[in-house]
């Protein structure tokens, strides 16, 4: 009897925690009209893939906002930036996790603090660098933000991950004739393997999720991405909530399949990087 | 490889290894952040370029802690992070031990709750925008169909119904962490302790308090170091739902430096108050991370 008041509760919690996405879901289905009607309508009465199209620029309605190149943009720039995070963070978990040397916890926690700097207050000094650099509203400008946004995070998952992996391992192979080089290689990236690609996913998601900096270093189609873009909405004369949604929807797909490939690791990852020092 | 770099009695191999993790920290975030310290001192504005040889000492630092303005999007931060983080911690570890007690569909609801991770906090602050909108939202349709209130309820519209909002829509994409990572915590749990405190006839609250609670702590402290390095990511919620408004009534201070910078041009004025943020933030972090490191430390034989 306890038990299944405690699985209720449990379930209704849930309940409450997914309702709103599912509503922004549900929502970006319905015609505009109807999620303006009032009384409200509660039951759908008819769902419709009309959004996406009027988004996508392809349909009788348009809208003036350039998803498709605002997409490109995401991917492109999430894509590249997790690329070279994961491999100076692979190189750099692995020298904290395999060698001594001097100031090591004073490195460790100095990229730590570099990564609290808030986006917003970061985003003023690189707005003005960036400018003379040329960098504003290109891909490149925001790529190497989003790089030095992850690789402390990353470092430290992977850290953990390599640490996971005894050492006597990599040795033996050593002993038998392999170089440090070719062990790394052949033992111990592969055993960390699924860890790298949590950490891989980590950054993925903070690059694509990513809005206070994007927001000031672009400007166009040139270098836009999706969040920057569903601002783009609210500069329009009247909310267009149906379009806004189907566009949520388009941004949350590659980050829910993202994570639920690595679901598994993603908790380890956390945990042992940080409980096991 | 390494034998080359051997020269004398420093290894070599892991500063090459370090070395692009550093230089990029240095490039993009230490440059630019002794570059806003300098901007800081001048009374540089976006419009007229050459002010930024202007150098003025501390009189933006002087300006900003004379205004009041200041003062209270600096104590309505403070509250705001006060407020979350502890409820988003107790929420954790409610949903933690709930989960943990449940073992038919244990998985599916671990799945559920890792949801609201993978939204950006853009999405999130629209979502709620949505949700709470006085008008069209679904949660004044459901209190109007249910009948407990005949208006529309302005969200976020009045001053503390929108700072609540806000708070709403944080608690909402945050707590999962923390649940996530106290619940493998508890995963983690050793059985024996807790089996022979129940035979010495400890109740459950005892158990609780001074066997399943302080093993919790450093995966608590965790979390809050993890959170810690993202908590400005507020910004982007307030900035959807109601861009520091009403009058200023949800201002924090990350939406008042963008403010001060983007609207109002005054670069020297916004970067003073950008370094504060950003020693409040740091220092935020260093705390929670020698927390972490201490309880570690305590730890020690456990792990």
């Amino acid at each position: 009897m306890q038990s299944v008041a405690l699985w209720f509760a449990t379930f209704l919690l849930m309940v409450i925690m997914s309702v709103p996405g599912l509503w922004v879901v549900l929502s970006a289905f319905r015609p505009n009209r109807e999620i303006l009607a009032k009384p409200p309508v509660w039951v759908p009465t008819e769902l419709t893939l009309a959004n996406f199209g009027k988004i996508f620029g392809f349909g009788s309605e348009q809208v003036g906002i350039p998803v498709t190149s605002y997409f490109m943009n995401s991917m492109i720039i999430a894509l590249t930036s997790t690329v070279i995070a994961l491999i100076i963070g692979m190189a750099g978990g692995y020298a904290f996790a395999r060698y001594r040397f001097r100031f090591k916890g004073g490195i460790f926690l100095g990229l730590m603090l570099f990564r609290a700097v808030p986006g917003i207050a970061l985003s003023l000094p690189i707005f003005m660098i960036w400018s003379r650099l040329g960098l504003i509203d290109a891909k490149m400008g925001l790529i190497i933000v989003y790089v030095s946004l992850n690789v402390p995070f990353t470092i430290w998952l992977i850290d953990g991950f390599f640490r996971q992996i005894p050492m006597s391992l990599s040795e033996a192979a050593q002993v038998d004739g392999c170089t440090r080089w070719q062990a790394f290689w052949k033992i111990e990236f592969p055993l960390a393997r699924s860890g790298i690609a949590a950490a891989g996913v980590f950054a993925f998601l903070t690059s694509w999720n990513e809005f206070a900096l994007a927001s000031q270093l672009t400007r166009s189609t040139d270098s836009k991405t999706l969040p920057v873009g569903l601002m783009d909405f609210t500069a329009q004369f009247t909310i267009d909530w149906a379009g806004m949604c189907a566009m949520a929807v388009i941004i949350i797909i590659p980050a829910l399949i993202m994570t639920f490939l690595v679901q598994k690791h993603l908790i380890a990852g956390l945990t042992f990087g940080g409980v096991k020092g | 490889m390494s034998r080359a770099f051997q020269t004398g009695r420093v290894n070599w191999t892991p500063v090459l290894l370090l070395l692009p993790a550093i230089g990029v920290m240095m490039f993009v975030v230490a440059l630019p952040l002794v570059f806003s310290l300098y901007t800081s001192l001048t009374s540089y504005r976006l419009t007229r370029p050459e002010t930024i040889w202007d150098f003025v000492w501390f009189r933006n630092y002087e300006r900003l802690f004379g205004n009041r303005d200041f003062w209270v999007a600096f104590g309505r931060t403070i509250l705001f992070l006060t407020i979350a983080l502890n409820v988003q911690l107790i929420l954790g570890l409610g949903i933690a031990l709930l989960i943990n007690k449940i073992t038919w569909g244990q998985r599916t609801l671990r799945t559920i709750m890792m949801f609201p991770m993978m939204f950006s906090p853009i999405l999130v602050g629209f979502q709620f925008k949505f949700i709470f909108n006085d008008n069209i939202g679904i949660l004044n349709n459901a209190l109007q169909s249910l009948g407990w209130t005949d208006r529309a309820i302005p969200w976020l519209v009045d001053g503390k119904l929108a700072m609540f909002s806000i708070i709403f829509a944080e608690v909402w994409m945050s707590t999962s962490v923390f649940a996530i990572l106290l619940l493998a915590g508890l995963f983690a749990m050793p059985r024996d302790p807790l089996e022979a405190a129940k035979v010495d006839g400890c109740n459950a609250w005892q158990v609780f308090r001074h066997i399943t609670l302080p093993f919790l702590m450093p995966f608590a402290f965790i979390a809050m170091t993890i959170r810690s390095l993202d908590i400005a990511r507020a910004y982007d919620i307030v900035k959807v739902m109601t861009d520091g408004g009403p009058a200023g009534r949800t201002e924090l201070l990350w939406t008042m430096i963008a403010r001060t910078a983007y609207q109002d041009a005054r670069m020297g004025q916004a970067n003073a108050a950008a370094y504060l943020s950003t020693i409040l933030s740091i220092a935020f972090t260093y705390y929670f991370y020698l927390k972490l490191v201490e309880s570690r430390r305590y730890m020690g034989g456990v792990q």
